[in-house]
């Protein structure tokens, strides 16, 4: 069994070297599996000779493309990990990800090269191009910050997630070839896959359901088929795609599968291909998830759960059938059999079965830490007399009489919008930087589609600001999808009796 | 009021009442910008994009779905008497 990730490239680039390994959703480009391994060797080698490889992290900042999945896989036959930068977000973001984590170079869109340099402190002065990507985008590869090699533990660092953090910065996930590998070979064992699929890939690679994408579909010898950044936001677009390339396997979040159900116009197609569709990143709404396997009835499909920093830690397969009067979610499901489930009470003791309880997952596919926050760390995991380390979720659930683990709700503030981890108090923290503001206050409020993103403000003059400002301010401070969806403005904000802004009567005063 | 105008004012209604509740609508001018700078989400442009295509008996390509498009109330009215007119790519 293959110890790292470019092991699956190396397997089925020799076993299929002429097959196609990736295209872009349009079929325009595509590589074949002799092709993508040429592609990735030739960045692993330009990395070599400005001495940068093992030990070493390397921030990946490009659209989607067969060349950045090049770019990706390049990096790990390196023996370095990969950093993915999100190229959509504020270009301060992905500054500060390519500094916090001192990458020895990053792999970088020439148009996007100018931002990060303005915004971060290390010059990413230029080492050589990479590639003339088609369509003209250039991709450079540029010196980074540095900073110490990693040491190899027990398995080797593969990538490092940047997910929304509550202390107002992201802070990166990371995991180990040994992680990701577990993951992805009980996906082998759990799903029934083949040379013959073509697996989507619609989360963008800093988004961790793209590890099932590239990595699954890399074992196998099937075809990863790329939605970039545009399509990925074009319902009717991504439909056609779908059916037209003959995706047999879609993984993405309920959102997206959701604006497809009303804007994609499925009847007009034939998905006699499409046989396995997994979601995850949220909770379903089972009105929307019924509507889906109205429009397509032939697949299988499966709720995926699991935080960045376990993979995906549990599953639930849906049934055949979706009752008619039912309106509760679907449970999230059984932990996977490479993983162990705990449910616990405030004190870490297991709760009795049936009972609420935060959900403790230990086992082959958790990450090993957050980078560099070795305090953060420690927090996240509950290490049990026997030493095994067990990763504390923050979900809030409960086993049903049938043995599935239904999920309730959360212990913090941290909520899933659009697939997206969300830390309120990131927002709060971006709020605050506006010079107009004097006190932030952000709150998550359900309804039909998942939740809504309220925030409540106080400016120093005490007026009514505008709305428009206050979101095109959080786009150059924020991802899009952490943008509130509404702005409130007050005089000044309730407090509790402690003199804490009250988030309760903020709640009640929101609907 | 030129047919472009009555198109931008009506947008400017829908995106307020549909939006933006709160608004001073006021703020909202024919230029602002509305996808590019996070006003409209993905979610909020295909809402629009729908809108549009219904009120205007247009169709819209997927390409059109973006700020080269539809960043700005006036760039939306532009987009949309475009593919009304005959012979303007529409259909």
């Amino acid at each position: 069994m293959s110890e790292r990730l470019d092991e699956l490239l190396a397997g089925s680039a020799e076993r299929w070297p002429e097959r196609p390994a990736v295209s872009s959703a349009d079929g325009e480009e595509r590589l074949t599996y002799h092709e993508l391994e040429r592609s990735a060797a030739s960045l692993r080698d330009a990395l070599a000779r400005h001495g940068i490889g093992t030990g070493d992290r390397i921030a990946v900042c490009a659209p989607k493309s067969p060349a950045s999945l090049a770019a990706v896989l390049g990096i790990l036959q390196a023996g370095a990990a990969y950093v993915p930068v999100d190229p959509t977000a504020p270009a301060a973001r992905g500054a500060y990800v390519i500094d916090d984590c001192g990458v020895a170079a990053a792999v970088v869109a020439a148009d996007l090269l100018a931002g990060l340099r303005e915004s971060g402190s290390s010059g990413l002065e230029g080492l050589e191009p990479w590639r003339e990507a088609p369509g003209g985008r250039a991709i450079e590869i540029v010196r980074g910050p540095g900073g110490e090699k990693a040491g190899a533990g027990e398995s080797p660092l593969a990538y490092v997630l940047y997910t929304s953090g509550s202390t107002g910065r992201p802070k990166g996930v990371v995991h180990t070839h040994a992680s990701a590998l577990s993951f992805v070979h009980w996906c082998a064992e759990t799903f029934n896959l083949s040379e013959a699929d073509r697996f989507s890939s619609h989360a963008p690679f800093h988004f961790d359901l793209s590890i099932f994408d590239l990595y699954v579909s890399l074992l196998h010898g099937g075809e990863i088929v790329l939605f970039g950044e545009e399509i990925s936001k074009q319902p009717t677009a991504m439909a056609a795609a779908i059916a037209e390339r003959g995706i047999s396997v879609w993984y993405s979040t309920p959102s997206v599968l959701r604006l497809m159900v009303e804007f994609g116009q499925l009847e007009a197609y034939d998905w006699a291909a499409l046989r396995l569709v997994l979601f995850a990143g949220e909770v379903f709404p089972v009105k929307h998830l019924r509507a889906l396997v109205e429009a397509w009835p032939a697949p299988r499909y499966f709720n995926l759960y699991g935080p960045t920093e376990t993979n995906v830690c549990t599953y639930f397969e849906v049934p055949e059938e979706i009752p008619a009067d039912r309106q509760n979610p679907f449970p999230i499901g059984r932990v996977c059999e490479n993983d162990l489930g705990r449910v616990v009470d405030e004190h870490g003791h297991p709760v009795a079965p049936g009972e609420e309880g935060e959900l403790l997952i230990a086992g082959g596919t958790v990450m090993r830490g957050y980078w560099n926050l070795p305090e953060r760390t420690a927090g996240a995991f509950h290490v049990d007399e026997e030493g095994t380390r067990w990763y504390r979720t923050g979900d809030l659930v409960r086993e049903t009489p049938g043995g599935d683990l239904l999920f309730v709700g959360r212990r913090d503030r941290m909520v899933k919008r659009r697939g997206y981890r969300v830390e309120l108090g990131e927002i709060e923290s971006a709020l605050y930087r506006h010079p107009e503001v004097v006190e932030a206050a952000v709150i998550a409020v359900p309804d039909e589609d998942g939740v809504r993103i309220e925030a409540f403000v106080s400016r120093t003059d005490g007026e009514k600001g505008s709305i428009i400002q206050m979101k095109t301010f959080c786009s150059k401070e924020l991802p899009l999808y952490m943008i509130p969806d509404r702005f409130h403005f007050r005089p000044s904000l309730p407090k509790t009796s402690t003199d804490k802004i009250d988030y309760q009567a903020l709640a009640g005063g929101a609907a | 009021m030129s047919d472009r105008e009555r198109i931008v004012g009506e947008v400017k209604g829908y995106l307020l009442e549909e939006f933006l509740p709160e608004e001073d609508p006021g703020s909202l001018t024919d230029d602002t910008s509305l996808v590019s700078s996070g006003v409209l989400d993905s979610i909020a442009l295909v809402k629009l994009v729908a809108h549009l295509e219904e009120t205007y008996g247009v169709e819209l390509e997927a390409h059109e779905m973006s700020a080269d498009y539809l960043d700005t109330p006036a760039m939306i009215a532009e987009t949309v008497e475009q593919r009304k007119e005959p012979g303007g790519g529409g259909g």
